[in-house]
């Protein structure tokens, strides 16, 4: 991959979105590593659509403006397959991770995505249900990105979540979570 | 050792006051300031420093009591944006004028109307003139640097002024960035005791600040004022020095970057600085010599270093994210001045951008760039003052 991972994410307000990018951030600072992660401020909403950016370079990173080009494009609500162009000005060779139910195959369609784009997919919100109860696919959605792109370890990522949710929730919620990033990481599939 | 995290601006800023356990902080909240002051306020309650916080109803209430507690003798923070900047205005001057070291970030923010809490410099370019020093910061970890610098600036016994440091509201304030942070212990054996100057609080030795004085000598008190800025940038070079020695990280006046051979130079304050530095590099691989001057002390400016480091420079873009309607943007201003007494003076033009949080992409600086090879090229400049990046 190039010199620098620049990540889109999709999601609506209240999904745990931004916390997902915050987290990745986190967890990607190990070996020396540049990082940046923000979202787009617009109204905050709950249900509302929004973007989130991380940048991972292993050099400074200077850029101090929204990713227009994104290696990796994360959809953490395909609701917004129909109303946001999630594939704008993603690279040749860009990765799409979708939260979906559906084949992997059928997302790639509705995507139209190039031959040289790669599409998986993840039940995140299902694997959310099961291990949270709630509809959150944050973490699902972090351990399917993390085994697409490579860009850090399992466990460096589960160290972050634990830290992360560790401050503000209960053991059975933080393991719950836990377990969603395993099996996201476990479960995404390519179309 | 120095730790290494991912955290936003305004956490950075939060940190490094944390570190520094200022005696007193008076604040009221305002986006995008407000989790800055957010997170010190709980470092005061949780007992992690020993500051009084004042909580008080207004920006004014602020920064009056931040006067009040400096006079006092006391080492003072307050934080504030845009609305709450400009609601402290009254008081600035009285701050600089009565000589108190007081230490503000300023998250800049737009102003009203219309209602816009995004990143923009119109709050700090107000208060250009209040007499306070104003450092500004490209991102989180100049942030940090900054306001640690800044109480040494500040507090030394030749100036004794307030100081603000800028970052830029949302951009940098609540993204996250790699951040590298400084031990308690080194960051409090640099900034040191506070020593206080003439405070009211030694009661054996009664004094007063801010009476009244009349045209006999008035006009003396501010040429003081003058006097004491000339020292500024003297003192922050000292620190700057200093501070590599702690971090390893180099400051100046301002920065230079790929500036010493530059045809085409970009001016650019804060977070766009950054990205402009990337296009910079594109056109460098393409053989064009394009530069960077990114100003860090704005207030004083030092004029005779900017105009020498413009010396060579063919066109010049400085770009103001404010503007002062019916005139020329604040920091276009000061380098056609700094540059009016140059032998061979370069093309100037004025770009506005970002007002309110509207990104600066890099086809925005490409633009730039691309005017100005153009009027080397031409030898014309068709427009000094234009709009960039406005949707047609």
């Amino acid at each position: 991959m190039a010199d620098m991972i620049e990540i889109r994410w999709h999601g609506r307000g209240g999904q745990g979105t931004v916390t997902a990018a915050k987290i990745l951030a986190d967890a990607c600072l190990s070996g020396g590593r540049h990082v940046q992660a923000f979202p787009e401020y617009g109204p905050e909403r709950a249900g509302a659509p929004l973007r989130a950016y991380n940048r991972i370079s292993s050099r400074e990173i200077r850029m101090h403006c929204p990713v227009l080009h994104p290696h990796v494009v994360s959809i953490v609500d395909s609701t917004l397959l129909d109303g946001v162009n999630v594939t704008e000005g993603a690279v040749d060779d860009a990765i799409f991770v979708v939260n979906t139910s559906k084949d992997p195959k059928e997302i790639r369609e509705k995507l139209k995505a190039k031959p040289t784009q790669r599409v998986f997919t993840v039940d995140a919100t299902k694997i959310a249900l099961d291990c949270i109860g709630r509809a959150l696919p944050n973490a699902p959605m972090l351990g399917a990105v993390t085994r697409v792109t490579g860009i850090v370890g399992l466990e460096s990522l589960l160290e972050d979540v634990r830290k992360s949710f560790g401050k503000k929730f209960s053991q059975k919620i933080i393991d719950g979570n836990l377990e969603a990033v395993r099996r996201g990481y476990a479960e995404v599939r390519e179309g | 050792m120095a730790r290494v995290v991912a955290v936003t601006g305004n956490e950075a800023g939060a940190e490094a006051l944390r570190q520094v356990n200022p005696d007193v902080c008076a604040a009221y909240p305002i986006t995008p300031q407000t989790d800055m002051m957010q997170r010190f306020a709980g470092f005061v309650s949780n007992g992690q420093v020993d500051t009084e916080m004042i909580l008080v109803e207004s920006e004014h209430s602020a920064m009056s009591a931040c006067i009040g507690a400096a006079a006092g003798g006391g080492r003072v923070i307050t934080a504030t944006s845009s609305q709450g900047l400009a609601l402290m205005w009254e008081m600035l001057f009285i701050a600089a004028g009565d000589r108190l070291p007081i230490v503000m970030p300023v998250v800049n923010r737009a102003l009203s109307a219309p209602l816009n809490i995004h990143g923009d410099h119109s709050d700090a370019m107000g208060a250009r003139d209040s007499g306070w020093i104003q450092l500004w910061s490209e991102n989180a970890q100049e942030a940090y640097d900054n306001i640690i610098q800044a109480f040494r600036i500040a507090e030394h016994m030749d100036i004794r002024l307030p100081v603000m440091v800028c970052l830029d509201g949302f951009i940098i304030s609540h993204s996250i960035e790699r951040v590298e942070y400084l031990d308690d212990e080194v960051v409090r054996e640099f900034v040191g005791e506070y020593r206080p100057m003439n405070p009211l609080l030694d009661v054996d030795n009664p004094k007063s600040y801010g009476p009244l004085i009349l045209p006999d000598l008035y006009h003396e008190y501010k040429r003081a004022q003058h006097e004491v800025m000339g020292r500024v940038k003297g003192v922050v070079l000292e620190v700057a020095s200093e501070f590599e020695k702690i971090s390893g990280r180099r400051y100046g006046l301002f920065e230079s970057y790929r500036l010493e051979d530059a045809d085409l130079v970009m001016v650019i304050l804060n977070s766009a600085a950054g990205t402009a530095k990337d296009v910079i590099d594109h056109y460098r691989d393409r053989g064009i010599k394009a530069g960077l001057l990114k100003p860090r002390l704005f207030r004083p400016f030092p004029y005779e270093e900017v105009a020498e480091a413009l010396r060579n420079a063919k066109a010049v873009a400085v770009l103001d994210r404010a503007d002062s309607f019916g005139a020329y943007g604040p920091l276009f201003v000061e380098i056609t001045s700094a540059t009016l007494h140059l032998d061979k003076r370069p093309f100037l033009i004025n770009k506005i951008y970002g007002l309110g949080g509207r990104d600066f992409l890099p086809e925005h600086a490409g633009q730039v760039l691309e005017e100005l090879k153009e009027i080397v090229e031409t030898g014309r400049v068709k427009t000094i003052k234009e709009y960039i990046g406005v949707r047609e």
